[in-house]
């Protein structure tokens, strides 16, 4: 058959035997993701949604996460006409302010599982390729008619298959992995582009695979995916679906693929990506020493329990710098739970940690955690980019939740395999 | 007519800073915050018929619309990049705002070059040379020629209706 991942998927939801990259095809998603800009969404088509109703109840999945609690009212006016909205057409996938972020929210409660095509007005709706969906990111117009047909248009695009080799080696995480791809490949490498990562995969948890996926769009991908393994497997098992509930789609060993890269794991080490843009990646080595003010750990892209496991193993029993404000943003409201039920999140806020609520908190600049003139934070996060932070005159360096908590410690960015011993 | 020159990567954050995601929609909310962090003379100077001469992965970042609204609402007549990101080149046919893929042109373009679009022949001129883009797929033109993709959606709304 010789197609890649998203040739097979685009072809079987496009009605099509074989599909070509190029190609246009029509689909049908089986979700769409809409978080706090379902509000703007549903104001672009009120006469259309009166006239015609929504084309299914149970296509959208809306989660409340950029802006919780409301930071103004103009944020709660909107949750509020969400709510109402949902109440209106009775929407049965609605996650109230808590939950989590909505790319969590997708995975954890099953709306993505392997071989489904999900798309969302968010750009990091490429997260679910973790579980082998096919996800991809819209913008808010086109998600008001989605759910006014529920159909949509989608380019087949070429893809890049990229292998991974041997394992990682002690403090080098799947964080320094996609930041090191991404520094490689630069920020429009794989612009239109599906991503394949194949290889020594079975080392990476379905968290690890969330990290790397969420940032594909950070390297331009349309999607990015990790084929089904007992690893998806087994996790599916842990959030209770049935094996009979989905349909793996895997890539032909014989697909064409526009381009391919391989990377030997054992050699990779920590790394930053340095202001203002997420391919501006160093070896944390080089950029050792600069003083931070603030450190995030959470968000969609590493807010999970592993990573306050990570960081607590770290930071039990010490102290963080008093220069620094290190902000906790679990995921979601299941993670924040474990997270606490293991002592995770108490070795954390006792070494100086503020607890921040399961959402996207200070990652996009809204609220919670903005910067002053001048600041830097260390993040877990997926964008540097200038003024994200909600200050143009701020820095934002990206790294994984071991370099954080380590440079946390410090007040400093600092290697972790240095800093540990 | 201005042409406003920027180079690669131009982002979301650039184009419209995401403090503002949440509270801003409407064109007249968007404008005055268009490029704030990237270029404080931008929302200031533009004028409708403008022109954006850019580098490679114009609008990389968010899905957020607010960019594509503000430059439509402002006039800009075109974007040339050298490519452009995904989500902001769907979102640009869904507003009707036009992009014009041309690495050659943007490489040619020097300041102070007169440049020219010809969309019906496919064709942008800068100085004395004449580039020419490829055409959009037909499925794609239709939803340019009705409009967008709110006006198309409410075309083929009332088609199906019809039927």
């Amino acid at each position: 058959m010789n197609m890649t991942f998203a040739e097979k998927i685009l072809a079987r939801y496009g009605g099509e035997k074989h599909v070509q990259p190029g190609q246009i095809v029509t689909v049908q998603p089986d979700h769409l993701l809409m978080h706090d800009n379902a509000a703007p969404i549903i104001s672009k088509i009120q006469p259309e949604l009166k006239q015609y109703g929504i084309f299914s109840k149970k296509l959208p999945v809306i989660v409340l996460d950029h802006v919780i609690p409301a930071a103004a009212e103009k944020n709660a006016a909107q949750h509020k006409q969400i709510r109402e909205f949902v109440k209106m057409y009775n929407i049965p996938y609605f996650f109230d302010v808590g939950y989590g972020v909505c790319h969590q929210i997708i995975i954890e409660k099953g709306f993505a599982l392997p071989g489904m095509l999900l798309l969302g007005s968010d750009s990091h709706t490429c997260s679910y390729g973790a579980v082998g969906a096919f996800s991809s990111g819209i913008d808010r117009t086109e998600a008001a008619a989605l759910l006014l047909t529920g159909e949509t248009w989608l380019k087949v695009p070429q893809s890049i298959k990229i292998t991974l080799q041997k394992k990682l080696p002690r403090f080098v995480t799947a964080k320094d992995v996609i930041l090191t791809i991404i520094g490689d490949v630069s920020a429009s490498g794989a612009d239109y582009c599906s991503v394949e990562f194949h290889g020594a995969i079975a080392q990476f948890s379905v968290d690890e695979r969330f990290t790397m996926a969420n940032m594909g769009v950070e390297m331009g991908a349309k999607n990015a995916m990790f084929p089904v393994d007992e690893v998806t497997q087994q996790y599916l098992r842990s959030i209770g679906v049935a094996k009979t509930k989905f349909k793996p789609v895997h890539p032909d060993s014989d697909a064409t693929y526009h381009k391919e890269v391989t990377y030997d794991l054992s050699q990779l080490e920590p790394v930053v990506a340095v202001p203002h843009s997420v391919d501006n990646v160093k070896p944390v080595s080089e950029v050792e020493g600069i003083e931070i003010q603030q450190c995030l750990l959470g968000t969609c892209t590493n807010g999970r329990v592993s990573d306050f496991q990570a960081a607590a193993k770290i930071l039990k029993g010490k102290k963080i710098h008093p220069n620094v404000r290190f902000l906790l943003l679990p995921v979601s409201r299941a993670v924040y739970l474990e997270a606490e039920q293991k002592g995770y999140l108490k070795a954390l806020v006792e070494a100086g940690g503020t607890m921040l609520p399961p959402g996207c908190g200070p990652c996009l600049g809204a609220h919670q955690g903005a910067l002053a003139p001048g600041e830097r934070c260390l993040s877990t996060s997926n964008r540097n980019f200038k003024g994200r932070m909600g200050c143009k005159d701020a820095e934002i360096y990206l790294a994984s939740p071991v370099t954080v908590a380590v440079s946390a410690l410090h007040g400093r960015i600092t290697d972790p395999r240095r800093g540990m011993n | 007519m201005t042409i406003w020159k920027y180079g690669d990567n131009i982002n979301t954050d650039m184009l419209f800073p995401g403090k503002y995601t949440y509270t801003c929609s409407t064109p007249d909310e968007i404008k005055p915050h268009l490029l704030e962090d990237l270029d404080p003379l931008f929302a200031k100077n533009v004028r409708e018929g403008d022109l954006i001469i850019a580098g490679k992965n114009f609008g990389c970042g968010s899905s957020r619309e607010q960019p594509v609204l503000g430059l439509k609402a402002v006039g800009i007549a075109a974007v040339i990049a050298e490519s452009f990101a995904r989500i902001f080149y769907r979102s640009s046919i869904n507003q009707g705002l036009l992009l014009i893929e041309c690495p050659e042109a943007v490489k040619a373009y020097k300041k102070g070059d007169p440049v020219s679009l010809d969309v019906s022949q496919g064709t942008v001129t800068v100085g004395s040379d004449t580039f020419s883009f490829p055409k959009l797929p037909k499925e794609i033109l239709a939803i340019c020629d009705a409009g967008g993709l709110l006006p198309y959606t409410r075309l083929r709304l009332q088609q199906k209706k019809k039927r």
